[in-house]
């Protein structure tokens, strides 16, 4: 080591930029939409983990002389649904089953359809063929149709619907992975790293995926508000949640008898998962927009 | 020297961005007069402000831009025109001719039809009688086999072809002004020097006045009467092709000038202007050149200086001549 | 790692194996084409002849100008050598050795380099400045703090101090600063040969002019050979010590920079010279030296490809191939008009040089 060398390396103060996500956690702090959809989310979370605290009645308690009672009732202030059970308790206690259907099919989905499409993109040619190929076949069913015909032959229950929506979900992260991965692959930095030596494993974990991760991310986000009304479609037709158990789709389906008697109460769980799917739906745009490093 | 009405005005203009957190201001107090039939060419390296001035004439900015000062183009004022009488004026006054024209040119028409199209939509006209003058101007730039090239979609020509037929579209209405916005960096060398003849002899056959927008002075050399040297949004120093290039005036021209390549021979070094262009959004006080001025001085770094007469038609903006 | 600083010109490199005499690269018989998609399902399938057999040699401590249009492989040309796509068929030696024969692919690319035109697609945008020119020495084994030290060298180096420079991110950068992060990053690996294709193209002209000054003290001081692709023709008679001209995937002509710039026996070369803006207002232009665009290497004319633009093409010009053929010492041409009995009107008659 040269005499020079050593003297720039004691010199201690070297200036440090932030990184790349904190300028993004910068960027999407000034943006109120993201922010306030991101608080609804939290708060249905924390609803959904704090149900047996917050429910002011038992959700499967029914009652013969309180059915369908409307919005405002004392005691119930959200009325109660074709059995007599509280409206309030069942939207709160369907937050945990309605979340994690709308939410776990997602991130396995991500960490199965991102891996595939990054080797598909990275290797190109005869590979990238036969995976996006097979992928195809997945994508061109319509996802409803794809996850109501998977459920059907799992039979009903949660695991089955889980899975069915996973599967729906691998190939459209799939496809994104394989483009975003395709775009980055043509850059002249990837073909540097080639030019130094770096074999193609080194070359994914380095210099691709910190490229390709973010926007896959964002997707995927996007994917929990169509994750959550499959989820409620599946248990609407009835092979998802079973009753009694509380979850909106469910819900939905068992009060549409009630819809002309009293209207307001059967549309309740039908707002809770368009609330809860905007919000996730903002929350990605957000995310999106503050990771445009040029904005 | 009684000048005649100039064809283009521009006083004063300031243009400002106002997108993201801080206003960029990128032109600052230009002013700028073609006269009629002149060829002027605004040489500035990116970010200087010079395509953002041509742009002005036309107010093709993003919205929430900021546009002050007065400009007249053939006598009229520009600056208080609406949107629709600006389109009136684009064509048959002022036309414009851009550095990518697969950008510019619609990729699901033919180009025949696009510049019938655009006859048709300032002249009370035939198609036939559109589609005709579309083939003379073919020919006028010099495309071969016209007849055949008009019915071709933008993507099934070349390069050089397009800036041709774009060259034509510009032509279609017979316009008193060209804007020119670096309409030769993206061809081939070979190519270039075809489309900058081009240009030249039409502008001398129509009797065009030009803005000719470049950051090569050999081609603002090769096509223009007068050269106005941008730097950081103002004009620093204006004169005739030969003061520019062979008695630049400016520190910064005359940097520029040394930076030249071509004229390094036997030196095995070139001359170099130290540092970078300033940030727009954080501009040096006083003269934008004194930080990387070989002989700026002390007031340099306090006091904008004004750009004044000097020499038979030129202009400097440097406290050296002040 | 010490030696790498302080070598030049002069100094003997330890690496070297033929000696100054011998080739640093020879290219020999190079074919490249790119398949397109045919325009019919019943058409044949039809080929950019992106670099069509061709054969030249980079001599030790020399930069070689590649010059030429859009479409006439001088990209390609830098991807094959740096091995980046396959060659159809032909082979470089490196010193001597068959590139993935006697010298290993991984050996040669530790000993050639590569900086390319756009300097923000060329790095990395979530890695910092001194990750990016530390990535390929970390990759060859160096431990992380010898290689950022290096790094912190070459940054230095190339005129931008490590500790403002090196932990910033690509965006935070100037397009200048960005293209010197990119030689800082091609030296960091000590190459012999660096491949600068269009290095200096985007950036301003005050700015380039800087870049060009670094890099000729860059190659006096590591004792570097420079392959220098750029359609700027003023900017090669600058840097170059030989030039080659190059049209639709073939070489044209080949020579000291003296010998293309003064006395080119290729009309395409002279068409080249001629296209160059003259920098005098009162010896303008009358004519542009060519007329037409550069045909496109999907179906390259027949014979000499240039014949369909050339003045003095005969019918003899579409049906011969010219072969680059030697005219003096320092310069090759392939044109017809310079080969002896070659049956074009303007071929010298004897076979004297």
């Amino acid at each position: 080591m040269t005499a020079i060398t050593a003297d720039i390396v004691a010199v201690p103060r070297i200036i440090r930029s932030p990184g790349f996500w904190h300028g993004v956690i910068r960027r999407l702090s000034r943006d109120p939409v993201a922010l306030v959809a991101l608080c609804i989310v939290i708060a249905l979370i924390a609803i959904a983990i704090l149900a047996p605290y917050l429910a002011p009645y038992d959700p499967a308690k029914t009652s013969v002389i309180r059915r369908l009672k409307p919005i405002g009732t004392p005691g119930y202030l959200l009325g109660t649904d074709e059995l007599g059970r509280d409206m309030l308790s069942r939207l709160i206690y369907g937050a945990r089953l309605s979340l994690v259907m709308g939410v776990i099919p997602v991130p396995i989905a991500f960490i199965i359809g991102s891996t595939i499409g990054i080797i598909a993109g990275y290797a190109g040619g005869i590979v990238n063929t036969l995976i996006m190929r097979t992928v195809d076949v997945f994508y061109a069913f319509p996802s409803v149709l794809l996850a109501v015909a998977l459920s059907g032959a799992l039979g009903s229950g949660l695991t089955n619907a889980l899975v069915s929506l996973t599967v729906v979900f691998i190939p459209q992260i799939a496809r994104v992975a394989e483009s975003v991965t395709t775009q980055v692959r043509r850059l002249d930095y990837v073909d540097a790293a080639r030019a130094s030596g770096a074999n193609a494993p080194t070359i994914i974990v380095v210099h691709v995926l910190s490229n390709v991760l973010g926007p896959i991310f964002v997707f995927a986000t996007s994917l929990i508000s169509v994750s959550m009304i499959l989820a409620s479609g599946l248990s609407f037709l009835g092979l998802g949640v079973r009753p009694p158990d509380a979850e909106w789709g469910l819900m939905l389906n068992s009060l549409r008898t009630a819809i002309y008697v009293n209207p307001y109460v059967a549309a309740l769980p039908g707002v809770m998962i368009f609330v809860t799917s905007i919000c996730f739906n903002l929350f990605s745009d957000g995310l999106r927009t503050a990771m445009d490093v040029k904005s | 020297m009684t000048d005649p009405a100039p064809m283009i005005d521009i006083r004063n203009l300031s243009v400002t961005f106002n997108r993201g957190r801080k206003p960029v201001k990128a032109v600052n107090g230009v002013s700028l007069s073609v006269r009629p039939g002149e060829v002027v060419a605004l040489l500035g390296e990116s970010g200087s402000g010079k395509s953002v001035t041509m742009r002005s004439l036309l107010r093709l900015h993003p919205a929430g831009t900021t546009i002050e000062g007065t400009m007249t183009v053939a006598g009229r004022d520009v600056t208080g025109l609406s949107k629709r009488e600006l389109g009136d004026l684009r064509g048959p006054i002022v036309s414009m001719v851009f550095q990518e024209p697969r950008l510019a040119l619609d990729p699901v028409y033919t180009l025949g039809r696009q510049i019938e199209e655009t006859i048709m939509r300032h002249e009370k006209v035939s198609r036939a009688e559109a589609s005709a003058r579309a083939l003379a101007l073919f020919r006028k730039v010099r495309i071969p086999s016209p007849e055949r090239r008009l019915k071709n979609y933008p993507h099934e020509m070349s390069g050089g072809m397009l800036q041709r037929s774009m060259i034509a579209m510009a032509l279609a209405c017979n316009p008193k002004v060209l804007l020119a916005d670096e309409p030769t960096t993206a061809l081939d060398a070979t190519v270039q020097i075809q489309i900058l003849l081009l240009i030249r002899d039409l502008q001398r056959e129509y009797g065009l006045s030009v803005i000719f927008v470049t950051h090569d002075i050999g081609v603002a050399a090769e096509v223009a009467d007068r050269i106005a040297v941008m730097y950081a949004g103002r004009i620093v120093e204006e004169g005739t092709v030969s003061e520019i290039i062979h008695a630049p005036k400016h520190p910064y021209t005359q940097g520029l000038l040394g930076a030249r390549v071509e004229l390094a021979h036997g030196r095995d070094r070139l001359i170099t202007i130290p540092g970078a262009p300033p940030d727009l959004t954080n501009m040096p006080s006083g003269c934008a050149f004194s930080p990387r001025c070989p002989v700026a001085s002390e007031p340099c770094h306090t006091r904008v200086p004004e750009l004044v007469s000097q020499g038979e038609a030129g202009r400097v903006a440097c406290i050296q001549y002040a | 790692m010490t030696d790498y600083l302080h070598r030049s010109m002069g100094d003997l490199d330890p690496r070297d194996r033929g000696g100054p005499a011998q080739p640093l690269v020879s290219v020999q018989g190079l074919v490249k084409h790119f398949p397109v998609k045919s325009s019919g399902l019943f058409q044949p399938r039809k080929v950019v002849r992106a670099v069509d057999s061709i054969n030249f040699e980079i001599l030790k401590g020399e930069t070689l100008g590649v010059v030429g249009e859009s479409g006439c492989g001088k990209s390609t040309t830098a991807r094959l050598l740096m091995q980046l796509v396959k060659p159809d068929k032909g082979e470089v030696l490196f010193d001597g050795e068959t590139v993935g024969g006697a010298i290993s692919l991984g050996d040669y690319r530790r000993q050639v380099q590569m900086v390319f035109q756009d300097s923000y697609a060329s790095l990395n945008p979530r890695l910092t400045i001194e990750e990016s020119v530390s990535f390929g020495p970390r990759v060859h084994g160096v431990p992380a703090q010898t290689a950022i030290a290096r790094a912190h060298d070459l940054l230095h180096r190339v005129g931008l101090e490590p500790n403002r420079f090196a932990g910033r991110y690509p965006h935070e950068l100037s397009g200048g600063q960005r293209q010197r992060v990119n030689i800082a990053r091609a030296l960091a690996l000590e190459p012999r040969l660096v491949i600068l294709d269009e290095a200096v193209s985007a950036l301003d002209k005050s700015v380039e002019a800087q870049v060009l000054n670094l890099l000729l003290d860059l190659k006096r001081d590591f004792g570097l050979t420079y392959l220098f692709i750029s359609h700027d023709l003023n900017v090669v008679r600058f840097m170059c010590d030989r030039v080659m001209v190059m049209y639709l995937g073939k070489v044209a002509e080949i020579g000291s920079r003296d010998a293309i710039f003064e006395r080119t026996k290729h009309p395409y070369s002279a068409a080249l010279l001629a296209s160059m803006p003259s920098m005098d207002p009162q010896a303008r232009a009358l004519e542009p030296p060519l007329v037409g665009d550069p045909p496109s290497p999907i179906d390259p004319p027949s014979g000499c490809r240039f014949h369909t633009r050339c003045k003095f093409a005969e019918d003899i010009c579409a049906q011969i191939v010219p072969p680059l053929a030697a005219i003096s010492q320092a310069q090759s041409a392939a044109c017809l008009m310079s080969m002896p009995r070659s049956g074009h009107s303007h071929a010298p008659v004897h076979g004297d040089l």
